[in-house]
């Protein structure tokens, strides 16, 4: 166990992370990710306040569907990465992360204060009396069905409900951090642990308890960002590749902390790019410089590690603009010594998100 | 003799590693949606068993309780125990506090890490070897053992020059979670000092040594 984000957390249960990567890919994982912090946004100007400080386009998402969104400050860094879930005109749901709950909740508090004061009818409620679970893989949506009524199979990606799982009120969201099909489901959290147990035994065992160390492992090889190392607060969603999440309309209008560093950005191209990496030799981690040819510093790799899937060492980091494409090929450095590396596209092992056809 | 000792030794470990995966389900309630009856499953079980017959090596049982080996490794992560039965210590190896093995050969020694250190570091991606006729000295670092999460420095237990190294750990690293003592060997030094070795642990001491620093996190 391991204290993160003020809470204990496992790195692993009784599977090695490799196994449990590997399992999540070929049956599933049950995450207890209630670290996470659940948050919901009411009021008629709950979308337009929400606006003034994501990118996201939140007024075209359909009811019942969300989207990856970033929460940025005045430089256009990122505060947070977050899904933000419309259910209705009225009404958004949003799940930040743990190590950022009070830096968030700080900073969407004092806007809401102003916003109120003038007159703007918005309030919100921190989910604290639920837990989340995510479950991902293969077998999430077959699992699932067992325990509940409503037809997920007509549930897509991205998509929301509200719904009875196993005899509770669960808000139900078709998306996850591991590359795969899954869900994440916000319990009432008296309810969770016999949620966990009976999702565990529907699946018979073939979904398995899985800790922090295979969650990394798995958004890794999905080439998804973990705030604090691949995205942070100099870092704007236009350097971190997260360009798509900025809605269109977003980009006409700007509105949204930071608009004028970002449109800036997505006009003329930012100065550095995250990349996804290959590379010989160790794997490289956190704050592994990346040089070129000759030596000179050209960037700095932000996660790294070994894919289990893959076989493989898989890492991100940011390059100098221009040096981003893929098939780039430059140096490491782990330790002290220089080992080949070349860019390679993300995700490094292919998504299976639940897509409508 | 050393042939069915090392015998006895793998089938150990290799029997430990059957003990904890989780028994194969033959039907599947998933495949039959319509199938109502719910079955019971004694999950995990295999891990509880404590160790059967006491064979020729020392084997200990390990307190289910935290262990920070590789505090030279990642400082943020402490790698969670879960109960496992018992770590593999021998009999005729030398150990240091850093869970290097060392076996005396002459005047050579070959060097490894332990059954309880490969445990907690996990799944063997990458070592990093010195080159032959590097010198090492006693509790200073010559590589590094890399699992899927954090980087290892390993020590060496003498000081010497280094005669072989096992480039075999180039294309399956993972012998070092699967071999510890034999296969998963690391480097072979000719010993410059002997009386080095009196300051090491033997098996006894060792095994003690892995109990009271378990049970102190």
């Amino acid at each position: 166990m391991v204290p993160f984000a003020g809470w204990s957390m496992p790195i692993q249960y009784k599977d090695t992370i490799m196994d449990s990567t590997l399992n999540c890919r070929a049956n599933g994982s049950l995450f207890d990710v209630s670290h996470m912090c659940g948050l919901s946004l009411q009021g008629r100007q709950a979308i337009p306040f929400l606006e003034s400080l994501v990118v996201a386009d939140v007024a075209a998402l359909k009811d019942g569907t969300g989207s990856l969104t970033v929460f940025t400050n005045d430089k256009g860094g990122a505060i947070d990465d977050s899904v933000v879930t419309k259910v209705n005109d009225h009404h958004v749901y949003l799940v930040v992360n743990a190590g950022c709950r009070d830096k968030d909740l700080a900073h969407i508090g004092a806007h809401m204060e102003a916003f109120q004061k003038k007159g703007g009818d918005v309030k919100w409620h921190v989910h604290d009396e639920r837990s989340l679970l995510a479950l991902q893989g293969p077998l999430a949506a077959p699992t699932l069905q067992l325990l509940t009524k409503e037809d997920l199979s007509k549930m897509y990606f991205s998509d929301f409900k509200m719904i009875d799982i196993n005899g509770s009120a669960c808000f139900l969201t078709r998306t996850g951090y591991t590359g795969e099909d899954g869900f994440e489901i916000s319990v009432p959290s008296e309810n969770a642990v016999d949620l966990a147990k009976a999702l565990l035994e529907k699946s018979e065992g073939k979904v398995r308890l899985t800790g922090l160390g295979a969650r990394d492992s798995l958004r890794l090889e999905a080439g998804l960002c973990l705030y604090g190392n691949d995205m942070e607060q100099h870092i704007t969603p236009v350097e971190a590749g997260l360009s798509w999440a900025i809605g269109k309309r977003r980009k006409a209008e700007g509105g949204f902390l930071g608009a004028e560093v970002i449109l800036k950005q997505l006009k003329e191209g930012p100065k550095i790019r995250r990349v996804g990496i290959f590379s010989q030799g160790p794997p490289p981690r956190s704050h592994s410089e990346i040089v070129s040819g000759t030596g000179e510093n050209i960037g700095e790799v932000t996660s790294g590690g070994f894919s289990p899937c893959l076989k493989k060492n898989i890492a991100m980091g940011y390059v100098k603009n221009g040096l981003h494409k893929a098939g780039t090929e430059f140096k490491v450095v782990v330790r002290g010594k220089q080992y080949d590396a070349v860019v390679t596209k993300m995700p490094f092992v292919p998504t299976k998100y639940y897509k409508a056809p | 003799s050393q042939f069915s000792e090392r015998t006895t030794h793998q089938l150990l470990l290799r029997k430990r590693r059957e003990i904890e995966k989780p028994p194969p389900n033959p039907k599947s309630e998933l495949g039959a949606p319509e199938r109502k009856r719910e079955r019971e499953r004694n999950r995990g079980g295999g891990a509880e068993r404590s160790p059967s017959s006491s064979p020729r090596r020392v084997i200990m049982a390990m307190a289910a309780s935290r262990s920070l080996w590789a505090s030279r490794a990642a400082s943020y992560l402490k790698i969670s125990a879960f109960p496992r039965a018992f770590s593999t210590v021998l009999k005729d190896l030398k150990y240091a506090e850093t869970h290097e093995w060392v076996k005396v050969d002459g005047d050579s020694a070959t060097v490894g890490i332990t059954d309880h250190a490969q445990d907690h570091l996990g799944d063997v991606v990458y070592v990093e070897l010195p080159e032959v006729g590097a010198s090492v000295s006693q509790g200073t670092n010559f590589g590094a053992v890399e699992s899927v999460k954090a980087t290892s420095d390993i020590n060496s237990p003498v000081s010497g020059e280094v005669i072989a190294v096992n480039d075999e750990l180039l294309e399956k690293p993972a012998l070092v979670n699967g071999d510890p003592y034999e296969g998963g060997w690391i480097i072979k030094v000719k010993v410059s000092d002997a009386g080095e070795l009196n300051s090491l642990m033997d098996d006894k001491k060792y095994s003690k040594f892995c109990e009271e620093e378990d049970s102190k996190h």
